[in-house]
């Protein structure tokens, strides 16, 4: 098995940007996604016992999940020649995009589509709905790292209060629910622990705190399609699961009441926990970092 | 289940007196040699669902190899089996030689002849002929629902039922729900009483639909059709069938019985442009069973819409709503919900195949293809019924004359259907389209 992973410092190139939310109107419908300023900043990342002094640019973070009406923009749109978009003075170029397959099945789960978390889709699906996302836009979106999701995570949400911030196993009756109905975090941002778990673009690797340097925006890749890292704990997992610093990771069991071969590259069978928001950084990141988070 | 306690009762004899009486070791060597037998799988039908059979079939039994693979086109099989070496790396179960590749619309019984066990999951408007063939041949069959799609190829699964049954073979049937722990559970409890006697229910299978795949200009009209054999009723059977089907055959199995009639509307709104062939994309259906219960079964595949699968059924006592896996009381408060999560329930499409084989190499039968037939009738006769506009008998469905699939096609035949000089198909049309 080939099993290749490095960490990456961003090519950065400064957009003029104004550093405040937003709301990203998505071209011929009439949805938008809220985008919440989450200014950089130093952290330390990992649990008590593994860590390590991190860092992250500034980004914008969707204020909530992605939820089914918009994921179902990028299932529905008409396929296009579009293959790039501006971003300040910078030409973007796109190898070409592809919309997910239908399902063949009820991919809710019977638990509720409008306003609800869409969920299901695998991380490959997720990573390209940030790609058809940017070229609908002209503004670069991707998943967040694994920091960036950390980083914009962390809270003031313990166990005495999480009832307040989160939906998990004991208060969401057995289902996800519709997004931003309890509080936000400090960022303005809802539902980043509880309701569904949610992709980040980050391969799993174990052990990621080893170096005592601080790591400046790190990622990490691999070409593989398994273990990637999904963070934040759903509606299915007991209380003491949802934790800025709890990590999961997916393997094939996700997948696995898929009745066919090859399984499908869109859709997960056994993931009506696990849906994703997305993140907006000032720069572009450079064309090969671009097409690790696009075509992850 | 029946089966589970009548083996392990014959285990428990064979284990006790084995040691005592001479005529037992016969026994014993005889099972022994069945247990180690290696068994030899054939697949007829190669797209995604035949390939992930032939997974699960290599992954319930230790003992087993795929030997052979039959599909009308070459490249079919290809992609299935790079896909299943794929998934297995370099598993020493797949040993599918050149020259045991069949292709064409005969090539199903060069496969069937080679093997012990075969799959068969071609679409399903040749899953009559393939069935009578392998029955005929002694071969035990999983096969993917539905079983026809019209009524004459329903009868003739329902005869090879019978001689499969006498000669012992074992059928397993694609209808999951069978086999998934959580319908199970809640089939015991309903059966115990908890809701009472059903009187009504609905059942839904609500989605986007599926894919689409389009003409190629080098593509002779019957190829093409088998390409995209969904949109076309004499292959599919339309969705109320192809898909639905999961959701009557619940309905069946809960309430016990077979529908004694139907009446219903369908018709095509959003998805009719010339790749949709022929079939609808809504139905909507009342089943009247024997017993008085009525069943609301609709099937929808339109873009945008609200899904659902799933069924839920009214008793005198309560209700049960499966997909949640709940039951209520009259007073609708909830008086038991299954306690586990899809995570922590066995995958239904490996439990099949993990009993298919312990049935098969036990020496037991087990035999689903009489009740899979008669679901796939129900649901021919909720088809025949939004087609007609009209209420139809299950003694009419029965006996219904209509033979969509012709028993000997070449790749000179024919295609069944023919567009018209537009490119488009006959539409089934409420009132004025005849029940035959």
């Amino acid at each position: 098995m080939i099993f290749f992973s490095f960490i990456i410092i961003p090519f950065v190139l400064f957009v003029n940007t104004d550093k405040s939310n937003y709301s990203e109107k998505i071209p011929n419908s009439n949805f938008s996604i809220d985008m919440i300023y989450i200014p950089g900043g130093e952290f330390k990342m990992g649990n008590k016992k593994k860590n390590s002094d991190t860092e992250v640019s500034s980004f914008w973070m969707s204020k909530y999940e992605i939820t089914w009406e918009i994921y179902n923009l990028f299932m529905e749109y008409e396929e296009n020649n579009k293959l790039e978009f501006i971003v300040g003075n910078k030409k973007i170029k796109v190898d070409g995009i592809s919309k997910p397959t239908t399902p063949y099945t009820d991919m809710t789960f019977g638990m509720g589509y409008e306003g609800f978390p869409a969920v299901n889709m695998t991380h490959n699906a997720a990573s390209k709905f940030c790609k058809w996302l940017s070229l609908e836009t002209g503004n670069y979106y991707r998943l967040p790292t694994e920091a960036e999701w950390e980083y914009a995570s962390i809270s003031e949400i313990n166990e005495k209060n999480i009832d307040d911030y989160a939906w998990h196993k004991n208060n969401s009756g057995g289902k996800y629910q519709k997004v931003g109905q309890k509080e936000p975090n400090k960022w303005g941002v809802y539902d980043i622990l509880g309701n569904v778990s949610e992709w980040v673009a980050d391969s799993y690797e174990e052990n990621i705190f080893k170096s005592r340097k601080l790591r400046s925006d790190p990622f990490i890749y691999n070409k593989n399609k398994y273990p990637k890292v999904y963070r934040g704990g759903s509606w299915n997992d007991d209380p003491d699961k949802l934790l800025s610093k709890k990590r999961f990771y997916s393997n094939s069991r996700l997948q696995e009441r898929d009745p066919q071969i090859p399984k499908s590259k869109w859709w997960n069978t056994d993931a009506p926990h696990i849906g994703f928001r997305i993140v907006r950084v000032e720069n572009t990141d450079s064309k090969s970092l671009r097409d690790m988070f696009w075509n992850n | 289940m029946k089966k589970e306690s009548r083996r392990s009762f014959v285990r428990k004899t064979a284990a006790i007196t084995s040691g005592v009486l001479a005529t037992n070791v016969t026994f014993q060597s005889f099972a022994n040699v069945n247990e180690n037998k290696k068994l030899k799988l054939a697949v007829v039908g190669c797209g995604g669902r035949g390939s992930g059979a032939v997974v699960q079939a290599l992954n319930a039994d230790d003992n087993v190899e795929l030997i052979s693979m039959a599909d009308a086109f070459r490249d079919r099989i290809d992609s299935s089996l790079k896909g299943i070496q794929d998934h297995f790396g370099d598993s020493k179960k797949i040993k599918v030689k050149e020259k045991n590749i069949f292709i064409g619309f005969d090539s199903y019984k060069k496969a069937i002849d080679l093997c012990d066990v075969v799959i068969l999951t071609t679409p399903p408007g040749f899953r009559p002929l393939h069935f009578e063939y392998a029955v005929n041949n002694g071969k035990h069959v999983f096969m993917e629902k539905p079983v026809a799609t019209d009524a004459t190829g329903v009868r003739r699964v329902l005869e090879s039922a019978k001689k499969a049954k006498e000669n012992r073979l074992n059928v397993v049937v694609g209808l999951q729900r069978h086999y998934q722990n959580k319908y199970l559970n809640l089939y015991d409890k309903v059966s115990s009483d908890q809701i009472g006697k059903i009187v009504s229910g609905q059942v839904y299978w609500n989605d986007g639909g599926v894919w689409v795949n389009t003409r190629k200009p080098e593509q002779t009209e019957l190829e093409y059709q088998m390409r995209n054999w969904y949109y076309f009723t004499w292959i599919c059977g339309d969705h109320i069938l192809e898909q639905h089907i999961h959701n009557i055959d619940v309905a069946n199995w809960f309430i016990g019985e077979y529908p004694s009639h139907a009446q219903g509307m369908g018709g095509r709104e959003v998805r009719n442009g010339m790749e949709h062939g022929q079939i609808f994309d809504h139905h909507f259906v009342e089943f009247h069973y024997p017993g008085g219960a009525v069943v609301s079964s609709q099937c929808r595949h339109q873009k945008g819409t609200e899904s659902r699968v799933d069924e839920v059924f009214q008793g005198s006592k309560g209700s049960v709503v499966l997909g949640k896996g709940e039951i209520y009381n009259l007073e609708n408060e909830l008086t038991y919900k299954y306690p586990k999560s899809w995570s922590d329930d066995p995958n239904p499409y490996q439990v099949e195949h993990d009993k298919f084989f312990r049935s098969i190499r036990n020496g037991e039968v087990i035999s689903d293809t009489e009740n899979a037939a008669k679901s796939t009738l129900s649901a021919i006769m909720g088809r025949m019924a939004t087609y007609t506009g009209k209420k139809i008998t299950w003694d009419q469905i029965m006996n219904s004359k209509e033979n969509l699939v012709p028993d000997n096609l070449t790749w000179n035949s024919n295609a069944p259907t023919l567009p018209d000089s537009a490119g488009y198909y006959d539409i089934p049309v409420p009132g004025k389209t005849k029940f035959i």
